[in-house]
């Protein structure tokens, strides 16, 4: 993974709550045994109209949006299947932040592990941010705060060890094969027991 | 030592290296679930790392989501809803021939959905921590397991280190006091608690079950309502193992025999929360005021008793929610025309499922115009069904009845219905476009399903007069 320090994009707003990853990407698209090209299928039943053309409706078509890459959605994006081609379609899309006042767990993690920022914000200032779509923002992540253009600052916190590794670019399954010893022990412990 | 959760000691006991500040636990995975959806791109990053599985012998998989549910054409091949699903099974297929995994593929007499065969081969057991990429993995904690979904990186993970990084969540007490009245099943208490809580209202928790009503509880009626933590949620749902669970796991394959089951189940005993553990938030849910339950939204938190009037809404989602649905504020659901019925997934697809289904269709007709699919959730749920003649039952009332799978749960197998069509089902997702875009998801009890399809329109089980045959049954 890619080390990420901070993003700079204006916003686009998906207003619902509870985007359920059924919605992010439909079951039967499932079929895939690769990660790639998913973007073109993101929020599909709702982003294209039924001839396939683009539906004006869907906020993401908007003109604004285009070229937007943080998303601030409705509460508890993400519930739903814990599949991870929620957060790969997102980013071959091109959404690299999605910024909500809660996100579901399955999907946060998912998120994280892939370098698409899912952070979680004050509900106070999340409603200010569904209300403004637009704003230009730039999200640092090693500070951990958002910063508005008058100058002000949405701070946030992340997982540590999350942080760390989007700083760092850390392959979190090579960290977790140092462990190996320890593991091993483990398992002689358990077979004695 | 200070009381413990039944989460908390089983968690303790699965840590490899604890959590500090800067690092998450490294946890031990005692059993990992694979299906055909969510593994191929995990073992793909093992190849292209040179990785092997670390505990092939503590992998089990199976065939369930992407799997046709009709039978074998007459030539032989699977009638596969497309090539790229044909594609993802025959992968599974491969992989597991390649990394020395146990599949339950098409040719084992044990295939079926993969949360309904664990339990069935008494793989899940009390006390084990049990993960899967599929997040109704919850189903597990029914056994007092620790078992939650997790994202494709995340098998990857198990699969080369048989472990995973986990930050401690949250306890959540779910205390159910009284007991069910007759005739009102686990899917509409369980429903009824998230109609409770809310759509989110246990992320960051894990859910504990626990009260007389809980206790009172069958193992299949137990992973109805530990499936569904999920749909408030909650990655993990818990209920402590007792008499129940070890009558229900005894002499299962997997499980220890002889000696082995006298020492496990002494272990698995201790398995309950102390008399005075505290848990970060506690919830009481009155089980006698629990109803036929019903979703009228498109989120399993939109639920409500069938003859309550239906909410209006509040917000912008709300109102888009009844327009999807065509559901009408101040009026209930029953009533509502059906066009489809569907008994099946890892919720509701169990042989006491079909029972409870068939008590009510029993020398009944589903009526005209109204599809109706019943799906086993496993091989040996369809021998035990075709053995008690379930089968003739459905298909007299017009019903069809299938090999087992995900089915409509999912809608990937090309099993779905048709835009604007109404679908009372079994399952535990009422998302937009769930069982085919357009369609329109109403969750609900086996009972109630097989009600509605009689009735054509959302109908009460109970006026069919139908005797609760299971709870007799457990009793006699």
């Amino acid at each position: 993974m890619k080390p990420i320090t901070r993003i700079h994009s204006r916003t686009a707003v998906l207003a619902d709550e509870n985007i359920d990853t059924d919605r992010i990407i439909p079951a039967r698209f499932l079929t895939t045994t690769t990660r790639e090209g998913l973007g073109k299928l993101c929020f599909n039943d709702w982003r294209y109209q039924a001839d396939g053309s683009d539906n004006p409706a869907f906020p993401l078509n908007q003109s604004q949006a285009q070229g937007c890459s943080i998303v601030v959605a409705g509460r508890n994006f993400g519930c739903g299947s814990s599949r991870e081609h929620a957060p790969w379609a997102l980013l071959d899309y091109g959404v690299q932040a999605v910024l909500c006042s809660e996100i579901a767990d399955i999907f946060r993690g998912n998120a994280l592990k892939n370098g698409l920022l899912a952070i979680v914000i004050d509900e106070l200032e999340h409603r200010w941010l569904l209300k403004h779509p637009g704003i230009e923002l730039v999200i640092d992540v090693r500070e951990q705060f958002i910063a508005l253009p008058d100058g002000g600052r949405i701070p946030f916190r992340l997982e540590p060890f999350a942080r760390h590794c989007l700083l760092n670019g850390v392959d979190q399954l090579g960290y977790l094969l140092q462990h190996a010893d320890a593991i091993t022990h483990y398992e002689q412990q358990e077979k004695a027991a | 030592m200070s009381p413990r959760t039944l989460f908390e000691k089983v968690w303790d006991a699965h840590v490899v290296v604890p959590e500090t500040t800067d690092t998450p636990a490294v946890l031990y995975v005692d059993l990992h679930l694979v299906h055909e959806v969510t593994s191929p791109q995990a073992f793909s990053e093992l190849r292209e790392r040179g990785l092997q599985l670390r505990r092939p012998d503590r992998m089990l998989a199976t065939l369930d989501h992407s799997t046709p549910t009709l039978p074998t054409n007459a030539d032989g091949t699977r009638p596969y809803a497309n090539a790229e699903a044909q594609a993802q099974v025959t992968q599974l297929e491969t992989n597991c021939r390649e990394f020395g995994v146990e599949l339950h593929g098409w040719d084992s007499a044990d295939r079926g959905i993969v949360h309904v065969i664990g339990p069935e081969l008494g793989a899940t057991q009390p006390g084990m921590t049990i993960v899967c990429g599929d997040s109704h993995t919850s189903t597990h904690g029914a056994f007092g397991a620790l078992a939650f979904g997790i994202g494709t990186t995340e098998v990857g993970h198990v699969m080369a280190t048989q472990c995973l990084l986990q930050r401690k969540p949250k306890t959540m007490a779910i205390h159910v006091d009284g007991r069910l009245a007759a005739g009102i099943s686990a899917k509409d208490l369980i429903l009824h608690i998230i109609g409770t809580i809310g759509v989110d209202g246990g992320t960051g928790y894990v859910l504990e079950y626990r009260g007389a009503a809980i206790e009172a509880l069958s193992m299949d009626e137990r992973m109805t309502v530990c499936n569904m933590s999920i749909e408030a949620g909650a990655r993990a749902g818990l209920i402590a193992p007792d008499e129940t669970t070890f009558a229900w796991l005894k002499g299962r394959p997997r499980t220890p025999q002889g000696a082995a089951w006298d020492a496990a189940v002494a272990t698995w005993r201790a398995l309950r929360s102390d008399d005075g553990a505290s848990y970060d938030r506690e919830v009481r849910i009155d089980a006698s005021a629990v109803k036929p339950t019903v979703t009228y939204g498109t989120h399993p938190g939109m639920a409500i008793a069938m003859d309550a009037p239906v909410p209006a809404a509040t917000n912008a989602q709300e109102h888009r929610a009844l327009d999807y649905m065509q559901s009408k504020p101040g009026q209930p659901m029953q009533g509502t025309p059906v066009d489809v019925v569907f008994v099946g997934s890892c919720t509701n697809s169990r042989l006491s499922d079909l029972r409870e289904a068939a008590n009510v269709l029993r020398g009944r007709r589903v009526a005209n115009g109204v599809r109706m699919l019943v799906v086993p959730g496993s091989e040996a749920v369809r021998r035990d069904a075709e053995r008690e003649g379930l089968h003739q039952v459905f298909t007299a009332a017009g019903a069809e009845w299938r090999v087992p799978g995900c089915s409509m749960c999912i809608a990937m197998n090309g099993d779905l219905a048709q835009p604007g069509q109404l679908v009372v089902s079994t399952s535990n997702r009422n998302f937009e476009g769930r069982q085919g875009k357009g369609a329109r998801t109403v969750l609900a009890s086996p009972a109630t399903a097989a009600a509605s399809a009689l009735a054509g329109r959302i109908a009460d089980p109970r006026d069919y007069a139908v005797h609760d045959n299971r709870r007799q049954e457990q009793a006699a």
